[in-house]
C-alpha cells in the first residue's frame, strides 16, 4: 500500500529533505501533501486523508504542538501517526510533544537511518 | 542538584563554547550534508556573499551566524537535497538559513539548560557583502573559521551578555 504522507515545515528545503529521507527509507510513497505551517497543514487534512505526518515545531501561524492538538478533531487525522522533526532537543519539548499525541521525535540534524528508525514501525501493517 | 542559571552559568566560558559551536557545525555537516568540516584560521573572507543568522533569545541572547560565498552556499543546497549544482537555484538561501538555524539549535542543545531556556528565530539569509552588522551584542564574537569542501566558511556567536 502506497503511504499518503503529510509534511509540515516552513522550510521547502526541509519538507523535501524529510520526502528524500522516506524514500531512502524505503517506505512506498503515494501522495506527498505540504505545508508551510499547522494552520496550512490543517487545511490539507481538510480535504485529503493521509497516513503518516512528519512536523517541525517552531513555525509561524500556527506552530507545530498546536497544530497536533487540534489534530483529534480532524477526521481525516484520526489515528494518523505523527513524528515531530525539530531542531528544538529540550526534554520538555519532547515530553509536551508527546502529551499532545505525537508518537515520535526526532532532532534536527537527523539521518535518514533515524527518520527509518522512527516512522518504519509507525505503519507496521500499511506500507 | 545545579539550577538551570547556574549550569549554564558553569558552560558559560567562550573556550567551553568554541568546541561546542566547532561540535554542532560539524554534526550538522556530517549529518546533513555527508561532508567533514575542517578547521581553516586563515580563510580568505573577500568574497564572502552569502550570510544567514539566526537569533537567540532567553538565558542566551545574541546571533549566530553563518557565512559562506556563492559556490559554497550553492554546494550547500545541492547536498542537502541530493541534487545536481545547476538544479538547487531558489533553494540556496533556504538550504543556508537552515544550516545556521541547526548550528544554533545544535548548539544550545549542547549547553545545560539553554535547551528550553533559549528560544531561536527563524533564520534571516542576506546575499552581497557590502553591509555592516550591527549587533545588540555586547561582547566579542566566537568565532570559527572553517573549510567547507575547501571554500571557506565562518561561523560566529555573539553574545549580548
Amino acid at each position: 500500500m502506497a503511504i499518503r504522507a503529510l509534511i509540515v515545515d516552513d522550510s521547502s528545503v526541509m519538507r523535501k529533505i524529510v520526502e528524500r529521507s522516506l524514500h531512502q527509507a524505503g517506505i512506498n510513497l503515494g501522495a506527498v501533501f505540504q505545508a508551510g505551517n499547522g494552520a496550512e497543514a490543517l487545511g490539507v487534512l481538510k480535504d485529503s486523508p493521509v497516513d503518516l505526518i512528519l512536523c517541525d515545531i517552531n513555525m509561524p501561524v500556527m506552530d507545530g504542538l498546536e497544530f497536533i492538538k487540534q489534530l483529534p478533531g480532524i477526521a481525516n487525522a484520526k489515528g494518523v501517526p505523527v513524528v515531530m522533526i525539530t531542531t528544538e532537543g529540550s526534554e520538555s519539548h519532547v515530553v509536551q510533544a508527546l502529551s499532545c499525541g505525537a508518537r515520535g521525535y526526532i532532532r534536527k540534524p537527523f539521518t535518514p537511518e533515524q527518520v527509518k528508525e522512527h516512522v518504519i514501525p509507525l505503519l507496521a501493517g500499511k506500507s | 542538584m545545579k539550577s538551570d542559571s547556574k549550569l549554564l552559568a558553569a558552560d558559560s566560558s567562550r573556550e567551553n563554547w568554541i568546541p561546542l559551536l566547532d561540535t554542532a557545525a560539524r554534526e550538522v555537516f556530517e549529518l546533513m550534508l555527508g561532508c567533514q568540516l575542517t578547521i581553516s584560521p586563515k580563510v580568505d573572507e573577500s568574497n564572502l556573499g552569502f550570510t544567514a543568522m539566526v537569533g537567540l533569545a532567553g538565558q542566551l541572547c545574541g546571533v549566530l551566524s553563518v557565512r559562506c560565498d556563492a559556490k559554497g552556499a550553492s554546494l550547500m543546497a545541492s547536498k542537502m537535497l541530493g541534487v545536481a549544482l545547476d538544479k538547487v537555484g531558489q533553494d540556496v538561501p533556504d538550504a543556508l538559513g537552515e544550516v545556521c538555524n541547526m548550528i544554533a539549535g545544535n548548539f544550545k542543545n549542547k549547553i545545560a539548560g539553554l535547551a528550553e531556556g533559549c528560544m531561536l528565530s527563524p533564520p534571516t539569509v542576506i546575499t552581497g557583502s557590502d553591509y555592516s552588522l550591527h549587533s545588540m551584542a555586547n561582547s566579542p564574537a566566537v568565532e570559527i573559521r572553517m573549510l567547507f569542501e575547501d571554500m571557506p566558511l565562518i561561523i560566529s556567536l555573539q553574545i549580548h551578555s
